[in-house]
């Protein structure tokens, strides 16, 4: 594994530091933090970094979160059927291809796509959700792909709190709110740590997705720090820029998985 | 534990030699040239394989023991340059000839990429039959010329003569000035409900089409263009950055989107509008006037998948009118594709006779009418049995004696997408004119690494 994977990984961190490009120069020299630099004075980068916090903040921690969570919860008490019917669609929305999801939440969201013809029949305006509100269209369709993983591991968490607990605490008055607060969020703590790091990673990483349905656009309304590294490597042909740039975007990761690291090592 | 720096070379050296096997080796044998091209995403599509076959069968005859090797590369343009480029890295995987967008050439010439052919060029007699705006297609700022262009196109107004005729407008029609095309799109407007009155293409989502179809066919029909190129200036070598002309421009840009007069703005900014031009928007009679390409029609013609054989009916050519109708009256750019021969071919000597099998008379027509491209050859276009194939062949064939070539130098790309930005700030309404000028000029020092002159 070391032996396939250093070479290039070592590769890649150097070409970060150096300006070589795919084409349009004679020859490529290192130029040091040049590009890193060049990319907190770029506004584009900027916008980027911005739109990779909102998506991620929207659709990971908060809705595939809190969604896949409450999901869990309506599981544990729903009948058997209803309970097969529930995890069979949203785990189809989980194992879709990225691309065809991304295809099938852009006909969702075009202008003259089912959501409009919904509204239409509501009596509601209807509008190009996509042109709008492009960014808020992208992160609904990372919360539709992704909720299943969340869904799966409170589903699991939830399954592992013993039930005396619960009913001792219904007997001693606690109401839903209280059991939830007070017994089933410290119980799945670590859970709940564990599935903020997978999600947040995964979905700073998300390219596909929004390549389909909007390609970071309109203008760069919803160009993600990983759309940004690929204009930039291969359609401006700055290999050594994007390198810089997905070598920040690890930076964001780890950020991240720091955070979520402390989370989970406090006791609450 | 740190791994040590020899191991790392090491493991570096590997990773490289596994990946590189992966692309095979082009194999240095002297009897056989490898030929890369572009093959259309579209399966309908086989215009260039078919040429190229019966090219590849025509040379291996007269030349008996030589081979054609035929390496096509299935991509969409921005893909297929990124991808050729990786293989014109490695003598292991460059091509003997490669098919090179004058959009890019000079780029690639820059990293090394191409050898110049005037050795070769010096000794074929054909070569005096191409045009001299041709020749210079492809020439580098080097003075040398890296390709041999196999047509051209150019860029003219679309227009439906039945919209036209329900706006009151008389046809055949052809606008004198800006306004006078402004003028038509707002008579459209205003007596026919339901079409786009006129499509000028903007913004990233239609990458180079934006920037030459839409933005340079205003720009280079500005006042003094004629004479000096409003993008480059040829005497210092910059770039040209807060022209008034650059301006005058986006105005355009700008009003088309404001009035209404052209597609709804998300339409305009979606990646798939040109195909939905050819496609549906002119062949179902819901756009008025469209300024576009000469290679229209090919998705027209029998076979293609849009049969419209109607079209020289129903649609008329006008060409695009300078701003204010000064001299020479007529605006369009011209690009089209070169062949060329890689720096690290095995065998630079038989592709160039490849190339001008390719380019014998009876060939390159036959090639320029198979894909509806405008002859780079004299002999060529005063043919007629070439000027009589395609309706419209005649009207594109004639403008280019006033065409323009982009400033293709290696910078070029990196422009072009500042353009495209430009242009789409004013199609949101997200920056006024002089805002997206003031970007553009910001964005032009990074992308011309500071070779950047101001001009009013």
């Amino acid at each position: 594994m070391v032996l396939f994977l250093a070479g290039p990984i070592a590769y890649c961190a150097y070409i970060a530091f150096t300006d070589l490009q795919l084409t349009g120069q004679a020859e490529s020299s290192f130029v040091g933090f040049d590009n890193f630099t060049a990319a907190f004075r770029d506004d584009a980068f900027l916008n980027a970094v911005r739109l990779t916090l909102v998506f991620t903040f929207l659709s990971s921690i908060v809705g595939q979160n809190t969604l896949g969570l409450a999901l869990a919860a309506l599981m544990q008490r729903a009948s058997k059927p209803v309970r097969t019917v529930t995890g069979a669609v949203v785990v189809t929305a989980w194992v879709l291809p990225e691309v065809v999801a991304g295809f099938l939440l852009y006909a969702f969201f075009r202008r003259e796509g089912t959501l409009n013809a919904i509204l239409d029949w509501l009596h509601l305006p209807s509008q190009n959700w996509l042109f709008t509100l492009p960014i808020l269209a992208v992160s609904f369709a990372n919360v539709w792909r992704g909720t299943a993983f969340s869904m799966l591991v409170y589903s699991a968490a939830l399954s592992e709190i013993p039930k005396e607990v619960t009913e001792s605490a219904e007997v001693d008055g606690a109401n839903s709110w209280q059991r939830l607060w007070h017994i089933t969020l410290p119980m799945i703590r670590r859970s709940i740590g564990t599935n903020l790091m997978l999600n947040t990673l995964q979905t700073l990483s998300v390219f596909g997705l929004i390549w389909v349905m909007t390609r970071g656009g309109p203008g760069n309304r919803s160009q993600t720090l990983p759309l940004f590294m690929y204009e930039q490597a291969f359609q401006k042909s700055m290999i050594g820029y994007g390198t810089a740039v997905a070598l920040l975007l690890l930076v964001v990761g780890s950020l991240f998985s720091l955070v979520y690291m402390r989370l989970l090592r406090t006791e609450a | 534990m740190r791994p040590t720096a020899p191991l790392l070379v090491a493991t570096a050296l590997l990773a490289a030699g596994t990946l590189t096997a992966c692309g095979g080796d082009s194999g240095s044998d002297s009897n056989t040239i490898k030929v890369s091209f572009k093959q259309s995403t579209d399966n309908q599509i086989k215009v260039m394989d078919t040429y190229l076959a019966a090219m590849k069968k025509q040379f291996e005859k007269a030349n008996p023991g030589k081979k054609v090797e035929l390496v096509p590369i299935k991509a969409p343009d921005s893909e297929y340059y990124t991808k050729l480029q990786q293989m014109l890295r490695s003598p292991k995987t460059a091509p003997d000839l490669v098919y090179e967008d004058t959009f890019l050439i000079n780029s690639d010439i820059t990293s090394g990429y191409l050898r110049p052919l005037d050795t070769y060029l010096d000794k074929w007699s054909d070569w005096d039959q191409f045009i001299d705006t041709a020749k210079t297609a492809a020439k580098a700022q080097d003075g040398k010329t890296y390709g041999v262009p196999d047509g051209t196109d150019t860029r003219g107004l679309w227009y439906d003569k039945a919209i036209l005729a329900t706006a009151g407008i008389a046809t055949p029609w052809q606008p004198k000035t800006w306004d006078e095309v402004l003028d038509a799109a707002r008579a459209i407007k205003k007596k026919v409900p339901g079409v786009t009155p006129l499509n000028v293409y903007s913004g990233k989502p239609n990458g180079e089409a934006a920037t030459m179809q839409g933005f340079e066919m205003l720009l280079y029909g500005t006042e003094g263009a004629d004479s000096a190129d409003p993008l480059y200036d040829k005497s210092s070598n910059k770039w040209i950055a807060g022209s008034k002309a650059f301006k005058d421009s986006l105005e355009f840009v700008e009003t088309v989107f404001k009035e209404k007069l052209g597609p709804d703005v998300s339409d305009a900014l979606d990646p798939n509008l040109a195909t939905s031009v050819r496609g549906e928007l002119l062949p179902e009679g819901k756009l008025g006037i469209n300024l576009d390409g000469s290679w229209l029609p090919q998705d027209w013609l029998k076979g293609s998948g849009h049969e419209w054989p109607e079209w020289s009916d129903k649609l008329g050519l006008a060409h695009m009118p300078t701003q204010h109708g000064q001299a020479p009256g007529k605006v369009s750019m011209s690009g089209g594709w070169t062949w060329a021969i890689p720096a690290k071919s095995a065998n630079p000597d038989l592709a160039f006779d490849f190339v001008k099998t390719m380019q014998t008379k009876a060939n390159a027509q036959r090639w320029y009418i198979a894909n509806s491209g405008i002859a780079v050859r004299k002999d060529v276009a005063a043919d007629p049995a070439y000027v009589k194939a395609q309706p419209g062949i005649k009207f594109f064939t004639d403008l280019v004696a006033s065409t323009h070539y982009r400033p293709a130098y290696p910078a070029y790309p990196k422009v072009s997408t500042a353009i495209q930005e430009a242009m789409e700030s004013v199609t949101t309404g997200d920056a006024s004119v002089d805002e997206a000028a003031s970007t553009y000029d910001e964005q032009l020092k990074t992308a011309a690494d500071g070779k950047v002159v101001s001009k009013p």
